[in-house]
């Protein structure tokens, strides 16, 4: 019923859509995957109307249609569910599902309350969820939000006549496990009231719901693949044009670590809240995984190590010496590196340059008295710009405008050329391509190489397996398990779930 | 990629070019606008406000605000006074002394505006208010309402003293300008302030001490107003409660018509100069071309407008508050 024909999108210098065919019919769910940059993003802001195509045609049930803009589609039926969430957290439940369509609520320019929370509970009602619509949304949990954000979306449904195709981008990303799951069996559920395009980084996910998996390659369709058609692999071949095989954690460079030399010594740390009697080991040249599920403690103990919480009870040492100060001049003084999960806040400046995000946790190397020799961190930045073959014009180019895998390996270096031996990873690679991630995970061997000790929260289970010498496995902020991870004797992904859930 | 280096540049040099086609606007309407003697004139104005201007630069870019500078230069300037007085009244007989004790004072005003925003966790913009009100009260309490006078020439050559037809505190601004400078791009400190700026929760998870970068920010800033109150003195060759009044409407536009972003870690010390003279100009340009006094400050509001328009990149943000 929805169909794009030949559709073209050009920008200066990109050709971003090349005549892509694509079609969605009623109730069907349909994937789209295709590498960062292969013109997923494009595709969907032709669909909601938030691009203008420059060539080729749209239509709905056979008749050409042009939006001006996201609301223009909104009224013929085409809802988006952002990857961010999209909700004003101080609002209610209620507001934010009726935001800009209040009117109908309204007598003599008063909102009728009572009116508006029945509605908005029919709403919350169609994604089975059971809350309060007078509830703030901060209040709510992140895959409770990503159901208001649906119910939103669904109003559509009472104001337009015809059928409904809902974009659902990177619906997963902040999701647990059970909540995505319980997320696919409403999705599945609602496939009567609309159809969905879904769009996420998570293969597995993609190839478990959807009817048909379009592949998106340098702004073309690839392929077009049915439900059960290929495997993840063939998939992924297609996405990249080359296969992704063991080799890809760089598994043949992992060596032994350096048992006699202990890093940082975790003894039955607890913290407020749910996290208890955690105890680690790191070792130089040593890549340790924390393994969970969201909210099962993973970032909580990085952040303790860096100074960025401070435990109730139990001891951490770094080298020897019992950590008492809980903060992170502490923890960088002592030879700690932290590349937090959220790049933008917390791990790059954007309007600073190259040199000048690098040395920004080391600063006192470079400067006498409080003045600073340029000089020297503009050398270090050349220097490790040629290193990690970083894609900058110059070491004066705004961080900001880099693609993430190059700000990643600038934060990386941050931390290398400030001699830190201890790196707390965060889901160093969310959001990268494969060839991104592929630099990523050669730097992480160049680091055991160097004997730098490494505690990883990996994207996913794979890359946790892949990397790691030892995985600990997390539940509710207890430890479950330890595995061992040997080159070819890892644990399998079964393995860990068994712990996990 | 060109495109965008292109509008790149027009941006950094957006606010230059307002300069200049002012400049070259009010020479237009009457030639006499460009003349030495009158850019002399237009230099004596700016130079206290520059002071003020480049001191709540250093605040902005941390993307704090300060607006205790009409109460810090204010009480400075009377201080000044009292201490140039007290200490022999004239540079001879030992007056220059007043020049540090008073530096240090501007300093201990910003020390507290910092310590009150930081440690009681007062937002800037409120606690900066407050010290405003608290110096302009001090220094009301220290004169009992009157107009201190202070008549040696040494010290007023600062007015009287010219250079190629510019006076001596037009130089000793520029120094200072050339001083800000470094701090801004060759210190840590000057760094730690975009850093701060451009993402305050990096800044901390790098290990940078925010807080102390704050504090140290309003004691800096505070060093700056207390020059503009000394250059004040200068050039009325008095103080009262009231001699910092003006200071912040002048000070805070000026930074923002120079391209200096209000949401902080955008801008800089150079920005501030060429927008210090871009509101002076305009000041100066309307009594050269004859506008009546009564039009004059509603004119300046308007032309304040647009020049932020023509200046500031907007582009990126698409919600202002």
């Amino acid at each position: 019923m929805y169909q794009l024909k030949a559709v073209d999108k050009k920008f200066p210098g990109v050709h971003a859509l090349k005549a892509v065919d694509f079609e969605i019919k009623r109730g069907e769910i349909v994937g789209l995957v295709g590498e960062n940059g292969a013109g997923k993003s494009t595709l969907m802001k032709v669909i909601y109307g938030a691009y203008q195509p420059d060539g080729g045609t749209v239509s709905i049930d056979g008749k050409a249609v042009r939006f001006q803009n996201p609301r223009q589609a909104m009224e013929k039926g085409i809802g988006m569910v952002f990857q961010e969430q999209s909700l004003i957290p101080n609002l209610t439940v209620m507001e934010n599902i009726f935001l800009g369509y209040e009117r109908q609520f309204v007598r003599l320019g008063v909102i009728n309350w009572k009116a508006m929370s029945e509605a908005a509970e029919k709403q919350l009602a169609k994604v089975k969820l059971d809350i309060d619509p007078a509830t703030i949304t901060s209040a709510l949990s992140f895959a409770q939000r990503q159901l208001v954000e649906l119910a939103k979306v669904l109003t559509l449904e009472e104001r337009v006549d015809g059928d409904l195709v809902i974009l659902l981008d990177e619906p997963t990303s902040v999701l647990a496990e059970d909540e995505v799951k319980m997320l696919f069996t409403i999705v599945r559920d609602l496939t009567k009231r609309a159809s969905f395009i879904f769009v996420s980084h998570r293969m597995d996910e993609v190839m478990e719901l959807s009817d048909r998996i379009y592949v998106m390659k340098d702004g073309a369709v690839v392929d077009v693949v049915a439900r059960g058609a290929a495997t993840v692999e063939q998939i992924q071949h297609k996405m990249v044009g080359r296969s992704v095989d063991r080799e890809y954690y760089r598994e043949q460079r992992q060596k032994p670590y350096d048992a006699s030399k202990v890093l940082l010594e975790m003894d039955r740390v607890s913290l407020p809240g749910r996290i208890k009697d955690i105890s680690l080991t790191l070792h130089a040249g040593e890549v340790l995984c924390l393994v969970g599920t969201e909210g099962a403690g993973r970032e909580a103990i990085l952040r303790t190590i860096y100074g960025m919480r401070t435990p109730v009870s139990g001891t951490l040492k770094i080298k020897g010496n019992e950590i008492r100060a809980f903060n992170p001049q502490a923890a960088v003084a002592a030879g700690v590196g932290y590349v937090p999960r959220e790049r933008k806040i917390e791990g790059i400046v954007a309007g600073m340059n190259v040199y000048e995000n690098m040395t920004l946790s080391q600063m006192g190397r470079y400067s006498r008295a409080g003045v600073l020799n340029v000089a020297a961190e503009k050398a270090l930045a050349r220097d490790w710009i040629g290193k990690l073959s970083i894609k900058a014009h110059s070491e004066f180019a705004d961080c900001g405008n880099l693609s993430g895998g190059n700000q990643q390996k600038v934060v990386l270096s941050k931390w290398r050329s400030g001699g830190s031996d201890i790196m707390l990873l965060d889901h160093p690679t969310r959001g990268l391509d494969i060839g991104a991630k592929e630099d990523v995970y050669e730097m992480i061997r160049d680091m055991s190489d160097d004997g730098v000790g490494v505690i990883l929260v990996a994207d996913t289970l794979e890359e946790a397996i892949g990397l790691s010498h030892n995985i600990i496995v997390l539940k509710d902020g207890a430890i479950q398990q330890r595995f061992d991870c040997k080159p070819g004797a890892k644990p399998t992904l079964y393995d860990l779930l068994h712990y996990m859930i | 990629m060109k495109r965008l280096m292109t509008r790149e540049n027009a941006i950094r040099w957006a606010p230059l070019l307002v300069l200049i086609g002012l400049m070259i606007l009010f020479t237009a309407i009457n030639p006499a606008f460009l003349s030495q003697r009158n850019f002399a004139r237009i230099a004596i104005a700016a130079a206290p406000a520059l002071m003020v201007a480049i001191g709540v630069t250093f605040i902005i870019v941390m993307g704090s605000i300060d607006l205790s500078m009409e109460g810090t230069v204010g009480l400075t300037a009377v201080l000044f006074c009292f201490v140039f007085l007290a200490t022999g009244g004239t540079l001879a007989a030992g007056a220059w002394v007043a020049v540090p004790v008073i530096l240090l004072a501007g300093a201990l005003i910003g020390l507290v505006n910092g310590l009150v925003h930081v440690k009681l966790r007062i937002p800037s913009f409120m606690a900066s208010l407050a010290i405003g009100f608290v110096g302009t009260g001090a220094a009301v309490l220290i004169t009992g309402g009157d107009i201190v006078k202070i008549d040696d020439d040494t010290f007023r050559a600062l007015l009287t003293w010219r250079i190629a037809g510019f006076p001596l505190m037009v130089y000793v601004v520029i120094v200072m300008a050339l001083i800000a400078w470094f701090i801004q791009s060759h210190t840590t400190l000057g760094r730690n302030f975009y850093a701060v700026g451009g993402g305050e929760e990096l800044a901390h998870a790098s290990g940078l001490n925010v807080r102390r970068v704050r504090i140290l920010g309003f004691v800096l800033a505070g060093v700056f107003y207390a020059v503009a109150g000394i250059l004040q003195v200068a050039k009325l060759g008095q103080a009262e409660s009231v001699s910092g009044a003006n200071f912040m409407f002048i000070s805070i536009t000026s930074v923002v018509v120079g391209g200096v972003a209000l949401w902080g870690g955008i801008g800089g010390i150079w920005n501030t100069v060429v927008g210090v003279l871009i509101v002076n100009v305009i000041n100066n340009g309307m009594v050269v071309i004859g506008l009546p006094d009564y039009l004059q400050d509603g004119m300046l509001g308007l032309l304040v407008i647009v020049a932020v328009v023509l200046s500031t990149d907007r582009r990126s943000i698409s919600f202002v508050k």
